[in-house]
């Protein structure tokens, strides 16, 4: 398939309801499970070597109005949180048997109760990731913790996760996340040749289908996108980096692009590529993966990373992508991405790498402030 | 409109008592810091501040700092000081205010509250927690011990839970050794856990007692005079004593049938924590409607003593797990704190519900809308939901709250007329 068509049919997959990519999943998996996630990471592999089908819930974008969710949760709470409800109320989730949410911030931990109260036909579980990185205990309850989770779903849709089951579902995500790295050492390398829209819309799509097609479609992208064509523009090279939990709306990625921009890195979708390397697949998978969570993880603004400062995963995501700058995209209201933007950009400032704050929800639709904002940084840097 | 209910002044005891105490408390930091002594930075919610005691290193609670310069109206140039650095409006500003602190220089070697020795964060529930922590240590240059507390997301902590905890305990111990140059004493902890469980039962008896009818004491507004000796100075024999005081005089109240109000017309609970910048103005709002607090959850942040815990001197690392993990409000969800609320409403006896929503704390209010609906739809009780900031003064405004306020007890009082 050509690259276009792949895009084009991730464009669909992606404009479909989470309900419906269950249910048509389910007619040729009879009796089967689908299993939503709510950012940022989730253990696909647990849900996957149960036989569920993993999704990415990432909230509605614009394409639901709140009629229910805004009386639930107030006015400065972030709009995944309210848009991701909302689905439940209109019904949009049907098809969806499991929720899975985590600790990443204090209003997915109240979200996650919120729902299970609302719809308790869902299984609803929350889990506990590991904070404390240096403790000798970390890996031993990190194991057990994902061992709950699969407990949960075998009681709850009486399947079944072993461990054998699990190792091979860990084998099949690390080569997901293997191409995706391809992919994102291929746009550092020619950023003309892949827009950070058609690499979004890419890997938002291999959150809403089975593994096993995302796979199939990565390797055609991989083997496809070398020989296309694409001139080098005269743009900045930039990292966004803020956008690991609500997605901001495909126009505000267009808008960067068109205003001056390469996005050569970002943190959208973190929870789908957090492993930096590929997870053991050989002794316990579960103690496997839960270190991995610990050991091999991406620099996130919802994992705490003992003495690290936090600017400096981020001053190397700049040096290793060759960025000019970083546009700093915290979702409007979201804590933990706007505390973190204090050590960064102090970071960065120390450093000398300019940057640029756009705040973002993820359903606003009009982009010209923005991208007035946004020519006159990068203009301010060619011209420099 | 009833003759206007005045508020007596009756906290002479406790409130004078709680006032010297934590006083105190303040004045040895600043000794701390001159003698070099070391101290260590924790947080309210369900804290173990009993083994930094048994370490002889002081506590400091930044929440507390935070609170009493909201209280003095000292709070919104610290937190306009933190913006200027970064900070957004939409951050909790209890670390705006405390980052603020920092940044104007008021805190540190030389001045009265010192750097901590060591940045404790017991994350427990809030999630802001472990930002705060980690600025806090970046910018005392502080050594940071991250205590992870395994969230409440089943009825019991997993067994995986409570080994997790009790092993970091034991490495944190590890570390406090090493600064306070101190060997572990078991016995010693022992012994200030008693003190804990006493403190413990005394707050839980002088809970109970705004089970009858008036309230000896105001369950959220006075209720600050008890959460410093309980929070704070838990673990010490003062804390212990102090409650032993409070439980004596509240008893006396009771028989003679008096309250904190010249008459007690609605018993509410209430949910969230206090605009600490507005605190007065706020409880006058209450004050002339008779409207007593007869229970409050805030008053369980740092931990939950009204249904039976107390630390175990018998099981000393244990009991202290179990406290982060189980015994205090926000290490449990939203959804579990409507029964707490139900039981205080059932068995504390009360008229309504008053949520204050708080803008900086979403571990708090983030989804209150819906608790809203589960009170007034399922459960037929009365709820108010008023919303402002516990730190941030911009946030308060006193005409739209007194509308509200006033609405909401005018028709509570024509329920009653009709009732009657
Ligand atoms: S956008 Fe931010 S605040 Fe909202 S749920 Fe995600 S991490 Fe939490
Ligand atoms: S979010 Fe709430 S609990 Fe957390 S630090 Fe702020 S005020 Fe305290």
């Amino acid at each position: 398939m050509k690259v276009e068509q792949t895009i084009e049919r991730c464009r669909e997959l992606i404009a479909e309801p989470l309900g419906a990519i269950a249910e048509r999943w389910k007619e040729s998996h009879p009796g089967g499970r689908a299993v939503a996630c709510f950012p940022v990471w989730s253990p696909a592999e647990v849900i996957h070597a149960g036989g569920m089908l993993p999704l990415g819930l990432l909230g509605a974008g614009a394409t639901v109005e709140l009629t229910h969710a805004d009386s639930r949760f107030q006015s400065f709470v972030c709009s995944i949180a309210k848009s991701s409800l909302e689905l439940g109320f209109q019904g949009l989730l049907k098809g969806v048997d499991g929720l899975v949410f985590s600790n990443i911030c204090d209003v997915a931990r109240n979200l996650s109760s919120i729902y299970k109260r609302n719809f308790p036909h869902f299984h609803v579980d929350y889990l506990h990731l590991a904070q404390n990185s240096t403790s000798g205990g970390v890996a031993d309850y990190m194991a057990d913790e994902l061992r709950r989770l699969a407990r949960g779903f075998e009681e709850a849709f009486g399947v079944r996760v072993t461990e054998p089951s699990l190792a091979k579902s860990i084998e099949l995500y690390n080569a997901i996340r293997a191409r995706i790295r391809g992919l994102y050492a291929f746009r550092i390398a020619e950023p003309q040749k892949l827009s950070t829209v058609e690499l979004y819309q890419i890997l938002r799509a291999a959150t809403q289908a089975p593994p096993e097609e995302a796979l199939s479609r990565l390797d055609d992208l991989a083997a496809e996108l070398p020989a296309r064509e694409g001139r080098p523009k005269d743009r900045i090279r930039v990292v966004v980096e803020g956008a690991f939990c609500e997605q901001p709306p495909l126009g505000l990625l267009e808008v960067l692009e068109e205003a001056g921009c390469y996005i050569v890195e970002d943190d959208l979708f973190l929870g789908w590529r957090w492993f930096t390397s590929d997870v053991p697949a050989d002794g316990d998978p579960f103690r496997a993966l839960g270190q991995s969570y610990v050991d091999r993880a991406v620099p996130s603004c919802t994992r705490h990373e003992g003495r690290e400062p936090r600017a400096k995963g981020l001053i190397e995501k700049v040096r290793r992508s060759r960025a000019d700058a970083v546009i700093f995209t915290p979702p409007k209201f979201c804590e933990p991405a706007l505390f973190d933007f204090v050590p960064m950009r102090q970071g960065l400032e120390r450093e000398g790498i300019p940057h640029l704050l756009v705040e973002f929800e993820e359903k606003m639709w009009t982009f010209e402030r923005t991208r007035n904002e946004i020519e006159t940084f990068v203009e301010s840097m060619l011209f420099d | 409109m009833p003759a206007e209910v005045k508020e007596r002044q009756y906290q002479g005891k406790v409130h004078q008592l709680s006032r010297d105490m934590m006083n105190a408390w303040m004045a040895q930091l600043a000794r701390a810091n001159e003698t070099g002594e070391p101290t260590g930075a924790i947080m309210i919610s369900g804290n173990c501040v009993e083994l930094l005691r048994a370490f002889d290193i002081h506590p400091i609670f930044p929440e507390v700092t935070a609170l009493q310069n909201a209280i003095r109206h000292q709070s919104l140039p610290l937190i306009l000081k933190a913006e200027e650095v970064g900070y957004s409006s939409d951050n909790c500003a209890y670390v705006k205010a405390d980052m603020g602190l920092f940044l104007s220089g008021g805190m540190g070697p030389g001045t009265k509250m010192p750097y901590p020795t060591v940045t404790l964060c017991n994350y427990v529930g809030c999630n802001v927690y472990v930002k705060w922590f980690e600025h806090l240590a970046a910018a005392t240059g502080s050594e940071l011990f991250m205590l992870d507390v395994p969230f409440l997301r089943t009825s019991e902590p997993t067994a995986a839970d409570v080994r997790y905890v009790v092993k970091q305990i034991e490495e944190l111990i590890a570390v406090l050794e090493r600064i306070s140059k101190k060997k572990f004493d078991i016995d010693k902890l022992r012994e200030i856990l008693a003190y804990s469980a006493r403190a413990e039962e005394g707050y839980a008896r002088s809970k109970d007692l705004c089970k009858g009818s008036p309230a000896p004491f105001d369950s959220f507004f006075d209720a600050i005079n008890m959460m410093g000796p309980i929070n704070v100075l838990r673990g010490t024999r003062e804390a212990a004593d102090f409650f032993d005081e409070a439980v004596k005089e509240f008893e006396g109240m009771v028989a003679e049938g008096v309250g904190p109000l010249s008459e007690e017309r609605f018993r509410m609970v209430v949910e969230g924590p206090p605009p600490y910048p507005y605190y007065r103005s706020f409880r006058n709002l209450f004050t002339k409607w008779g409207a007593v607090a007869v229970a409050s959850t805030y008053s369980t942040v740092g931990g939950i003593w009204e249904w039976g815990f107390r630390h175990d001197p018998a099981r000393p690392l244990e009991s202290i797990a179990e406290q982060m993990l189980t015994e205090n409000l926000t290490n449990r969800s939203i959804v579990a704190r409507y029964g707490q609320i139900k039981r205080y409403v059932e068995e504390w006896k009360a008229d309504c519900l008053v949520i204050h929503s708080i803008k900086s704390c979403r571990l708090f209010s983030a989804g209150q809308g819906d608790m809203r609906e589960y009170f007034t739809k399922e459960l037929g009780v009365p709820t108010l939901l008023v919303e402002s900031d516990l730190e941030d003064p911009r946030y308060y405004a006193e005409a739209q709250l007194r509308n509200r306020i006033d609405a909401f007890f005018e028709s509570l009082e024509h329920k009653k007329l009709v009732a009657a």
